[in-house]
C-alpha cells in the first residue's frame, strides 16, 4: 500500500537554511547537509529545496549544497527556486535534483511546464502554488508571494496538470507560518478536480495538524513543513509513529 | 567496474553516487568494449517507453546488451530500464521491448479495482513472491520509492516481489537468470535501495 509522505521543506540562502515567518522575517537555522542527513535518518519520505537566493555567488553555493546533499541522501529531492527556464531545470537537475519545482516562472512564461514535461517526464515537474483568499476566492499569488496574479488556483492548478505537471504543491499563505494547521478548506476544493499527487503546505505547528490533513483531505499525499522540524518541535521519526497509532499509512 | 549505460535518457547523477557510496566502481558509458569488460551493467530510463527505445536503438548498443545478457553478466534495468527488457509495451500504442524477460508492460489505469492516482507514486512495500539475490539483506515489507505509469503483466514465473496499489498487485521486480529489472528506483530508496544496490554489485 502506498505510504502517506512527510517531506520537510528547507529554505536555502547561500548555501544555509533558513525559515521566516508569514515569508517575511528570515533567519538562519543550519548546514543543509546536516540537516538534510538528520532529517534522512529519522525517516524524511523526500527533500525539498528552495533556494531562495537571487545572487550568482548564492546560486553557486546552492548547487555545490545541493550536489553534497545528493552525494550522501539517496532519498528524493525536489528543487525550486529561481526556476524559470529549461536551462534552470538542467542547472538543477545536474547536481542531483530529481523533481523541479516551478511557480513564478510558470506563471511568467505559461510555455514551461509543457515543454519541461516533455523534456524531463512529468515525475520531474513539480508545479508550485502560493495560494491566498482574495474576496473569498483562492487567488494564486507570485513572485514568494508577494504578487497577486488574479489567476484562480482551481483552474491554474487543473491547467498545471493537463500541461504536464506531475505533482503539485499547494501552499497556503493565510496559514503560512501560523502554525494553526492545514489549509485543508483550500486544499479539497483545490485538489478536487485533481489526479495528480498533492503536497500539502503551509500551517502544520503540531503532530495532530497532519492526522487532520490526511484524514479530511484523502486526496493529499503528502505533508510539507519546514519550521517546526528544523527547530525540532515535532520530530519526524515521532510523527509518523503517531500516524501510524491513528491509522494513516505512513512508511516506518 | 559496473558500467551504467549512457544512452540519453535520464539523470544519472543519484545512480552514480548512490554506487559510489556502496563503495562499488561504475561508469556512465556508451563505449562497447567497456561494456564487455564490465562486471556488471545497469540499464538506467525515465520518460516515455517508445522514446527511449528509439534512443537505445540509435546508440547502437542492443547487440552487446543482447550478447551480454546471454552470456550471464548480472544486468539491472531500472525503472523504464526495466519495463525495456520485456517483450512489449503498449505505452501508446504497440512497441517491441528487448524481450530478456518474458511479459508485456500495460498501463496502470484500466487495472485499477479501486479509482486512484496514476502514476503510482511514492513509497510502497514490497512483497516477495519468490527469493532474489538483489533482496537477500532485505526483510520483508520494506518500502522502495516507486514513479510510473505502466506496469509489466503477463511475467508471472519471472516476478520476484510486488506492492499492492489500488485492488491490484503490480509487479515491482522481475528476473531471469541473471537479469533483474525493478520497476522502483532503488537509488531514490534510502538505506533499502542500497542494500539492493549492494547485493546486486556482488551477484557475480
Amino acid at each position: 500500500m502506498l505510504a502517506k509522505r512527510i517531506i520537510p521543506c528547507l529554505d536555502v540562502r547561500d548555501g544555509m537554511v533558513v525559515k521566516g515567518k508569514n515569508f517575511e522575517g528570515i533567519r538562519e537555522v543550519e548546514s543543509p547537509v546536516a540537516l538534510a542527513q538528520r532529517y534522512n535518518l529519522s525517516g524524511a519520505d523526500e527533500l525539498v529545496f528552495y533556494d531562495i537566493t537571487a545572487s550568482a555567488e548564492g546560486r553557486a553555493l546552492f548547487a555545490d549544497t545541493l550536489k553534497a546533499v545528493a552525494s550522501c541522501i539517496f532519498i528524493p529531492l525536489t528543487v525550486g527556486g529561481g526556476i524559470n527556464s529549461l536551462d534552470d531545470f538542467d542547472r538543477v537537475l545536474k547536481c542531483g535534483a530529481d523533481k523541479v519545482s516551478v511557480n513564478t516562472g510558470a506563471i511568467r512564461d505559461k510555455t514551461l511546464i509543457g515543454r519541461a514535461a516533455k523534456l524531463y517526464g512529468d515525475q520531474c515537474v513539480v508545479l508550485s502554488m502560493d495560494v491566498k483568499r482574495v474576496d473569498g476566492k483562492f487567488t494564486v499569488f507570485s513572485h514568494g508571494g508577494r504578487v497577486n496574479t488574479g489567476i484562480s488556483a482551481e483552474e491554474w492548478a487543473y491547467r498545471g496538470q493537463e500541461e504536464g505537471a506531475g505533482e503539485l504543491v499547494l501552499n497556503s499563505i493565510d496559514t503560512d507560518g501560523v502554525k494553526g494547521g492545514f489549509d485543508c478548506e483550500m486544499l479539497q476544493k483545490v485538489c478536487a478536480r485533481l489526479t495528480i499527487p498533492v503536497i500539502a503546505s503551509g500551517g502544520a505547528g503540531k503532530k495532530e495538524d497532519f492526522l487532520t490533513l490526511f484524514q479530511s483531505v484523502p486526496q493529499a499525499d503528502a505533508g510539507l513543513a519546514a519550521s517546526i522540524f528544523h527547530f525540532g518541535e515535532v520530530g519526524i521519526g515521532e510523527l509518523k509513529k503517531y500516524l501510524s497509532e491513528n491509522g494513516v499509512h505512513v512508511r516506518l | 567496474m559496473i558500467a551504467v549505460i549512457d544512452y540519453g535518457v535520464g539523470n544519472l547523477f543519484s545512480l552514480s553516487a548512490s554506487l559510489k557510496y556502496i563503495g562499488a566502481q561504475s561508469e556512465i558509458t556508451a563505449d562497447v568494449n567497456k561494456i564487455k569488460n564490465s562486471s556488471a551493467i545497469i540499464l538506467p530510463g525515465v520518460g516515455a517507453f517508445a522514446d527511449a527505445c528509439k534512443k537505445l536503438q540509435n546508440s547502437g548498443l542492443i547487440p552487446v546488451l543482447r550478447e551480454q545478457a546471454e552470456e550471464g553478466k548480472p544486468m539491472l534495468g531500472i525503472c523504464l530500464g526495466m519495463q525495456l527488457l520485456f517483450e512489449r509495451s503498449f505505452e501508446y500504442g504497440e512497441h517491441e521491448g528487448l524481450g530478456f524477460i518474458g511479459g508485456d508492460v500495460c498501463p496502470i489505469a484500466p487495472d485499477l479495482k479501486q479509482k486512484l492516482k496514476v502514476p503510482h507514486m511514492g513509497w510502497n512495500s514490497l512483497i516477495f513472491k519468490r527469493p532474489s539475490p538483489i533482496y537477500k539483506y532485505l526483510s520483508d515489507g520494506e518500502y522502495v520509492y516507486f514513479v510510473h505509469s505502466y506496469y509489466a503483466k503477463n511475467c508471472e514465473s519471472s516476478v520476484t516481489a510486488t506492492c499492492t496499489y489500488g485492488g491490484i498487485e503490480l509487479t515491482a521486480s522481475a528476473e531471469r537468470g541473471n537479469v533483474f529489472g525493478t520497476q522502483f528506483h532503488p537509488e531514490k530508496s534510502g538505506s533499502t535501495g542500497l542494500k539492493i544496490l549492494r547485493a546486486f554489485s556482488e551477484i557475480r
